[in-house]
């Protein structure tokens, strides 16, 4: 793995090469485009892999923010009595007398889950992966489009922006939770941060959605239009197939949030009564009549179930490339897997109302989506057992990398399965809101994608910036962090099984929940450890950007055609012809090979000793 | 002064760390641990794997087996004692899944760590392995579908009609409980009509309301269905009495229900608890403001008797509040004056939202 040691040429050779070794001496001068100013290079730059790292680095600055502002409501959770009169440097008016104000917790849980779910894991997940991957692995120049590309970035940094200065206005950022359900939303009556911050909440949604569709539009159409010659959907890595449907699941659904966003704005600023009705509040009876908030929960759940699956599936996609590549062995059921990532598309669009069995909706619509619930455990199930099926008899290599993919799968698994307990409406009417909930949505999507999102940067890390992360702080950044995952969320099971509420500044009021004072505790502290941790990661992708070590073309010995590009990547990617593809994306330690990986761009004229009966004719 | 002690220690033990970092970097790569493909961490990341499944399991265990009591406040309803079992049943299939994928997910993992000159199994797939595992849990999830449906429909299904009937209105941020006076029907409520004094808004031109009083908490009798009309009058709420195992939104303009038969007085349960002071509580449990985590409300479950006398003693919003009754008359007298036609036509929509 040192720099010094397999050269393109030589691995190239090792299975056959289809092209001449490149010096890189020639493709430096082939490709960099010389007038490119710093403005063009880095900034308004068109080149895939440049905005794929301005997506990444936008969202691991989210991902600090996110993590500070649980780390600031788990303080609140864990010491009630507390005062945190230290804080107020910080917080300035938001501390009051001492304690957190309980509007200002109500903003911190809503803008953490904002943040974290749009911010970090669709677009910095996503938005980094999606377009670094598509075009390299798929064997294009670029995408489609590379001006709406950057656009995408830019509307997305525009959004951001907006996000982040509603941090700061003094009415406080929104605090309707991040479903933000109206009236709640929609009256400043009701809670401060549902004037200013609300309105920026939604502009920025509406700018966050302009971003989301104009990247989406460009994956689908690199995908359909620009595979590399031989490169059929039935080659396309996993990572791929992820993208593309996430891609497809976010045109269809983003309208919807945005048509959503749109009637609220108008019920807020234009006194229509899209989702009002009967309100009297603040000594006044308002004179809306015949809205329904239900409504908004429909069109809301309508693109906010296919977003779990948005924020998931890219992290699917990679978990499931990377488990192939360090098992060394091919992902098993290939076309299951495709097949799974199509019924999990399918069905996330019409099991929506699962997240509102008890707000009053018919009971007969409660059942339909009972059933269509619980069928989604199935391809969930499948793909399960399929990774599982590939490390079987494998030839693991634990790096982060895969570390982090094996992480996924627990988490995953130890997230997904309580999904059936709250699918179930008839256990949903106990479980609805609790922190059940949360412990279940944390573990299934947040930090399973989070996971993904590490493993796919510690895994194309060299790919990005031609050097290695540094792999022994990445084993101690996976440990602390898995374990800090699991302690934080395996206790916020049995907080919720006994009912306790979400989005409550304190259970102190309750009897009933006066029980678990101590294990709040200990899962703030856990919490807050294992965001600190995460200034581990952060230390070794910066340092590594700078002085890692070099890293070679393929570091992993992985069959996909991003690795046959050279060490210092310009735009256009291949210096010289798109290599074509030949075979699917998972020849490893194929019996009579001579390496435990024949590339996809190795034709099967050169691979005569392992070819397999019916690759015979492909000769 | 501390505060700078403690930020100079906080520089200095960082410096002390990327010294370190460095240090590791130049040994690993003078001992040539750099450049081996696969070195000693990969054992130690395996041994890893194994030791936090085996402690980690462990320690699962444990502490689930040590907060299992707190973890299940005593049930007090006739359907929440059927999902509970759900619940619990549900939980073991799930139980046992999650052990057996988990075991073989790190047992793999340590397993089939790395060897050297050894060659991965080439195994792209088995359709029948596949077909099998699809099978499965397509099969579980039926069983599980069927039995929550069932379950469902009799939880939604329409309350029996001699349940007794109150009404909850949420609002910023407390609880108004109302229930039909004697002729068992609850009156008209109109959120325009709402002040200060008439917090529920009571319509009183409507006979039906005349007898109907608020409580300051539920009363409801042990055994015998209780039908929960829930309304909102500002925000969404949800109410949530985690002992009944009920849950519903409280919705502005679309009033919704949950029916339920308590099964164990309040004096059952303190004696049941050993707590003195225990108390059925009815929380918020939908985000609604400043105040959404103490919106709380007591319910007392009686024993019948208790419950009856309990309701004849209360005394009627009307009766209470003569005033308001007596401003509804004069309005409804002008109102014959003028028009004299029957009833007026705006009562005729929030009654039908009323009787559901």
């Amino acid at each position: 793995m040192a720099a010094n040691i397999p050269t393109h040429a030589q691995v190239q050779g090792g299975i056959g090469a289809t092209e001449p070794g490149i010096s890189h001496d020639e493709h430096l001068h082939h490709d960099e485009h010389h007038e490119q100013n710093f403005l063009q290079k880095y900034v308004f730059s068109t080149d895939h892999k440049v905005i794929a790292k301005q997506f990444l680095i936008t969202g691991i600055f989210w991902a600090i923010i996110g993590g500070t502002l649980s780390s600031l409501f788990r303080l609140q959770l864990g010491w009630p009595e507390a005062t945190l009169e230290w804080l107020q440097p910080f917080l300035g008016k938001w501390i009051e007398g001492g304690k957190l104000n309980p509007e200002f917790y109500l903003a911190l849980v809503t803008m953490h889950g904002t943040i974290m779910v749009f911010f970090v894991l669709t677009a910095g997940l996503s938005g980094t992966f999606s377009n670094f991957l598509i075009p390299l692995q798929i064997g294009a120049r670029d995408m489609a489009s590379g001006f709406m590309n950057m656009l995408s970035y830019w509307f997305f940094f525009l959004s951001s922006v907006v996000m982040f200065t509603s941090l700061f206005i003094e009415t406080g950022p929104a605090a309707a939770g991040w479903t933000i359900y109206p009236p709640l939303s929609a009256l400043p009556q009701a809670i401060s941060g549902s004037g200013m911050g609300q309105t920026m909440w939604l502009v920025s949604m509406a700018l966050f959605i302009v971003s989301q569709l104009l990247g989406g539009v460009n994956y689908i159409t690199t995908v359909i239009n620009l595979r590399t010659q031989g490169m059929s959907m039935s080659k396309l890595p996993l990572t791929i197939w992820a993208f593309f449907l996430t891609a497809v699941l976010g045109l269809l659904s983003f309208p919807v949030l945005f048509s959503a966003a749109l009637l609220l704005i108008f019920d807020r600023s234009f006194g229509t009564s899209f989702f009002l009705s009967d309100i009297y509040i603040a000594g006044k009876a308002l004179s809306n009549t015949g809205g329904s908030p239900i409504l908004f929960q429909h069109l809301f759940w309508f693109l906010g179930h296919p977003e779990v699956y948005i924020v998931i599936m890219p992290a699917m996609g990679m978990v499931s490339e990377i488990l192939a590549t360090n098992a060394r062995k091919p992902i098993f059921g290939y076309r299951a897997m495709i097949g799974s990532l199509l019924g999990i598309s399918l069905l996330s669009f019409i099991v929506w109302a699962h997240h509102m069995f008890v707000t009053g909706m018919n009971p007969f619509l409660g059942s339909v989506f009972m059933f269509l619930t619980l069928i989604i455990a199935v391809p969930s199930a499948v793909k399960t057992f399929n990774w599982l099926a590939t490390l079987w008899r494998g030839n693991i290599r634990l790096t982060t990398a895969m570390l982090f993919s094996i992480g996924f799968v627990s988490l995953f698994i130890a997230g997904g399965l309580t999904g059936i307990v709250l699918g179930n409406a008839a256990l949903d009417i106990q479980m609805h809101n609790t922190y059940f909930v949360v412990a279940h949505f944390h573990l299934v999507m947040g930090s399973s994608a989070f996971f993904g999102l590490w493993a796919g940067v510690y895994h194309w890390f060299p790919k990005m910036f031609g050097r290695m992360m540094d792999e022994k702080l990445g084993y101690i950044h996976f440990w602390l962090t898995f374990i800090g995952v699991y302690l934080v969320f395996l206790p916020m099971h049995y907080v919720g099984i006994a009912g306790f509420p979400r989005r409550y500044y304190a259970w102190t009021g309750f009897d009933t929940f006066s029980q678990f004072a101590d294990l709040n505790k200990f899962i703030s502290v856990a919490a807050i450890v294992a965001f600190i941790g995460q200034f581990i990661f952060i230390f070794n992708f910066f340092y590594s950007i700078f002085r890692g070590r070099r890293a070679t073309e393929n570091p992993w010995n992985s069959t996909t055609l991003e690795w046959t590009t050279p060490v210092e990547l310009g735009h256009g990617n291949w210096p010289g012809a798109i290599p074509a593809v030949h075979r699917w994306p998972y020849d490893y330690s194929k019996p009579g090979a001579a390496e435990d990986f024949i590339p996809q761009h190795v034709p099967y004229s050169q691979t005569q000793s392992s070819n397999l009966p019916y690759e015979k004719e492909m000769e | 002064m501390t505060t700078l002690g403690i930020l100079l220690v906080l520089v200095l033990l960082l410096v002390v760390f990327g010294l370190l970092f460095r240090l590791q970097i130049l040994t690993s790569i003078f001992s040539g641990s750099s450049t081996r493909e696969v070195g000693v961490s990969n054992r130690v990341n395996a041994i890893m794997c194994i030791i936090f499944l085996v402690v980690g399991g462990a320690a699962f265990a444990w502490s689930f087996v040590d907060n299992y009591d707190k973890m299940n406040p005593p049930i007090a309803s006739v359907h929440g004692h059927a999902t509970e079992r759900m619940f619990w049943t549900t939980m073991i299939i799930l139980g046992i899944v999650f052990t057996l994928t988990q075991v073989l997910l790190f047992v793999y993992s340590y397993k089939y760590q790395h060897k050297e000159g050894r060659r991965a199994f080439f195994f792209p797939h088995n359709n029948k392995i596949e077909v099998i595992w699809t099978l499965i849990p397509a099969v579980v999830m039926a069983g599980l579908v069927f039995a929550g449906w069932k379950e469902w429909t009799r939880i939604t299904g329409p309350a029996p009609k001699d349940a007794i009937v109150l009404e909850v209105m949420g609002k910023q941020f407390n609880w108004l409980v109302r229930y039909p006076g004697r002729d068992q029907k609850l009156g008209l409520v109109n959120y325009r009509l709402i002040d200060a004094t008439n917090e529920f808004g009571f319509d009183l031109s409507d006979q039906n309301g005349i007898d109907d009083f608020v409580a300051p908490e539920i009363h409801v009798p042990k055994g015998h269905p209780v039908l929960l009309k829930i309304r909102s009058r500002d925000v969404l709420h949800a109410v949530y009495m985690p002992h009944f195992r009920v849950q519903m939104y409280a919705v502005p303009g679309m009033p919704t229900k949950f029916w339920f038969t308590p099964t164990k007085t309040t004096d059952e349960m303190r004696a049941q608890t050993g707590n003195p002071k225990f108390n059925y509580e009815l929380a918020c449990n939908q985000i609604c403001g400043r105040g959404h985590f103490a919106m709380k409300l007591n319910i007392v479950v009686d024993d019948p008797d208790d419950y009856v006398a309990w309701f004849a003693a209360q005394k009627s919003f009307s009766e209470q509040n003569p005033d308001v009754l007596a401003s509804f008359k004069q309005k409804s007298n002008k109102l014959v004056e003028k028009e004299d036609a029957a009833p007026a036509a705006a009562a005729v929509v929030p009654a039908a939202k009323a009787s559901l």
